[in-house]
């Protein structure tokens, strides 16, 4: 990478953990997206020798049905990534918008959404999305369905607040005397204001919704049997504990890639955060 | 006295109560009366707390009030609600006291100057769609070329007078400045008051100027009303109150202001503050810090009489 272009990123985006973690996530995007290229074999295809270790042929062995397991990783990718982001994503627009009236229009609204949302966060979360995708039925869909269920009353919490803070401001105010409907009010004076924070939220929550994925999977509730997926590779890796590569690597896949994107949540924090806002420049950052 | 029907504003026994979880609710006004013509300048001055803010709020309509009836050329002014504002209704405007709040600062000053033309010509303005941000900026004495900047890159006058032209550009009937010069620095203060005064009586609105500054609202207004604990004690014409003061504390408020006329007095404060809101004393509610409070005034509470004074003195 050029250097100086480095020089011109905020600190916190130079800070070698953050490098590391865009390095590794890039690297998993490429994996996913080129899969079928750089795959040596099938990722479903059974071939013998069962159970072989790592080596020549199989650089990370093959599982219990003969299957490589370093295609299937690579293949792993292209389900765990685009699912996790596609939650995420899902998780800040319904938590977002459902946070972001309850605080806009508050009373009842806000009392019915709110007390939805502390029902949801009374429960631990891996275990509500457990009943929730044992309820539903196991298959990718309900797993992501499940996740989100169970992650929107965070960013919906957050939601709630920064519009709380806003709504009183007077530029709203201003707004609303001017004719501004609620609509363009929260669009025009509400939204830019609480998009920031929310993405850092989003960021750090990447690397839970992907947890949380292969967790669902591992117990079976989540990719059914011949899809490659890490968390249910991991899962067939505990069945032949001898040959501790069928668990490892995509146990190993999931490690890194859970750790780039906290990594880049953490990044993308400090960067938006009002206490070092002040070394980035915020001037210049609304100017831009 | 013109019909009430004909004034511009017309507010009648104004209660504005703020609820407060758990305490005794504070009556921030407490049944005030008062109007408004068009091309007139109403003063309202008062200390810190008086209610000033709370019944500018309730003109406006950002606040519900608990009693008495606000009317805005002939019509109810409808509080502010999850609806949007009837286009009649954006014909008040307010400009607040803290430049820093009352700009967005992620727009730029031409959007939000644009917000308020887009507002007077949705009233069916005319002439509204003739304006341009631009233009407006030149009314408040500011470089045309300031449109383009982010409120974050102006000085607080520079601020203040950009949410006056947003203010302006919706073709106020009626504008209301709560504390719109106290954030600013002293030698800023006059000009930005004259220039809305001239704004306002140029397009034939009123304006209602809430200060705590007297001698500034000397400058501009046409009427001066006191208020004091959430009732108004004294209004007149701004020459007659300022001239012959007769309440008690109107006259403590304008002692309180200095002169610089070399003789090196020092102005003379009035003794304690305030009394709590919450739980007004009786009688008079000025009786506890008035120098000439007799025998009664904390008894009998005083009306504001048709001469324009709240005050046993001149009662009897």
């Amino acid at each position: 990478m050029n250097l100086r272009l480095l020089k011109r990123l905020p600190p916190a985006c130079r800070r070698p953990l953050t490098l590391i973690g865009s390095g590794v996530a890039l690297l998993w995007l490429l994996a996913g997206l080129a899969a079928p290229l750089l795959a040596p074999h099938d990722p479903l295809a059974q071939s013998l020798p069962r159970l072989a270790g790592p080596g020549r042929g199989h650089w990370f062995g093959t599982d219990a049905l003969g299957r490589d397991i370093l295609s299937r990783v690579l293949y792993g990718a292209r389900v765990s990534i685009p699912l996790s982001l596609t939650v995420v994503a899902l998780s800040l627009f319904v938590g977002g918008v459902l946070g972001g009236f309850a605080g806009y229009f508050g009373r009842r609204v806000d009392e019915v959404i709110m007390r939805v949302a502390d029902l949801v966060l009374a429960f631990p979360t891996v275990i509500l999305a457990l009943v929730i995708a044992a309820a539903l039925g196991a298959s990718l869909q309900n797993a992501v369905l499940a996740i989100l269920l169970v992650a929107w009353p965070p960013f919906a919490r957050v939601a709630r607040g920064l519009v709380l803070g806003l709504r009183s401001q007077e530029y709203i105010l201003s707004g609303r005397l001017l004719g501004f409907s609620a609509w363009r009010s929260l669009r025009v004076d509400v939204l830019p204001g609480v998009l920031g924070p929310l993405l850092v939220l989003t960021a750090l929550d990447i690397g839970n919704a992907t947890l949380l994925l292969s967790g669902l999977s591992f117990l079976g509730l989540g990719a059914k049997p011949p899809i490659a997926e890490w968390g249910s590779m991991v899962a067939d890796g505990t069945l032949q504990f001898d040959s501790w590569w069928i668990g490892v690597f995509p146990g190993l896949a999931i490690l890194t890639i859970v750790l780039a994107f906290n990594f880049l949540g953490d990044a993308l924090r400090d960067a938006l955060d009002p206490g070092t806002a002040k070394t980035i420049g915020t001037a210049k950052e609304h100017a831009a | 006295m013109m019909a009430r029907q004909n004034r511009l504003l017309s507010v009648s026994d104004l209660v504005v109560q703020h609820r407060r979880a758990g305490r005794r609710p504070v009556r921030a006004v407490a049944g005030v009366s008062l109007d408004l013509g068009a091309g007139e300048v109403l003063g309202l001055v008062g200390e810190s707390g008086c209610g000033k803010s709370s019944l500018a709020r309730a003109v406006c309509g950002l606040t519900a009030p608990t009693g008495g009836e606000i009317l805005f050329d002939g019509r109810p002014m409808r509080p502010l609600g999850v609806r949007r504002r009837a286009p009649a209704l954006t014909g008040v405007q307010m400009v607040f006291q803290d430049p820093y709040g009352s700009l967005n600062p992620r727009r730029r000053v031409s959007a939000q100057i644009a917000d308020g033309i887009r507002a007077g010509a949705e009233r069916g303005e005319r002439g509204a769609t003739k304006l341009t941000p631009g233009a407006l900026l030149v009314r408040v004495g500011l470089p045309e070329d300031l449109a383009d900047r982010y409120p974050q890159e102006l000085s607080g006058g520079q601020r203040q007078r950009v949410a006056i032209a947003r203010a302006v550009a919706a073709r106020p009937r009626l504008l209301v400045g709560d504390e719109p010069i106290s954030a600013l620095d002293a030698s800023a203060q006059a000009q930005v008051a004259r220039m809305m005064r001239a704004l306002a009586v140029e397009s034939g609105a009123g304006l209602l100027f809430i200060s705590h500054d007297l001698s500034v609202v000397r400058l501009i207004a046409d009427r001066i009303a006191v208020m004091y604990l959430g009732r108004i004690v004294e209004t007149g014409p701004t020459a007659e109150v300022w001239e012959n003061p007769r309440h008690p504390y109107t006259r403590a408020l304008l002692a309180a202001i200095p002169h610089p006329d070399g003789a090196g007095r020092l102005p003379v404060e009035l003794p304690g503050d305030a009394s709590d809101a919450a739980a007004p004393p009786s009688g008079c509610r000025f009786h506890p810090r008035c120098p000439l409070a007799f025998e009664g005034c904390d008894r009998e509470e005083p009306q504001l009489a048709a001469d324009g004074v709240a005050c046993r003195l001149y009662s009897s």
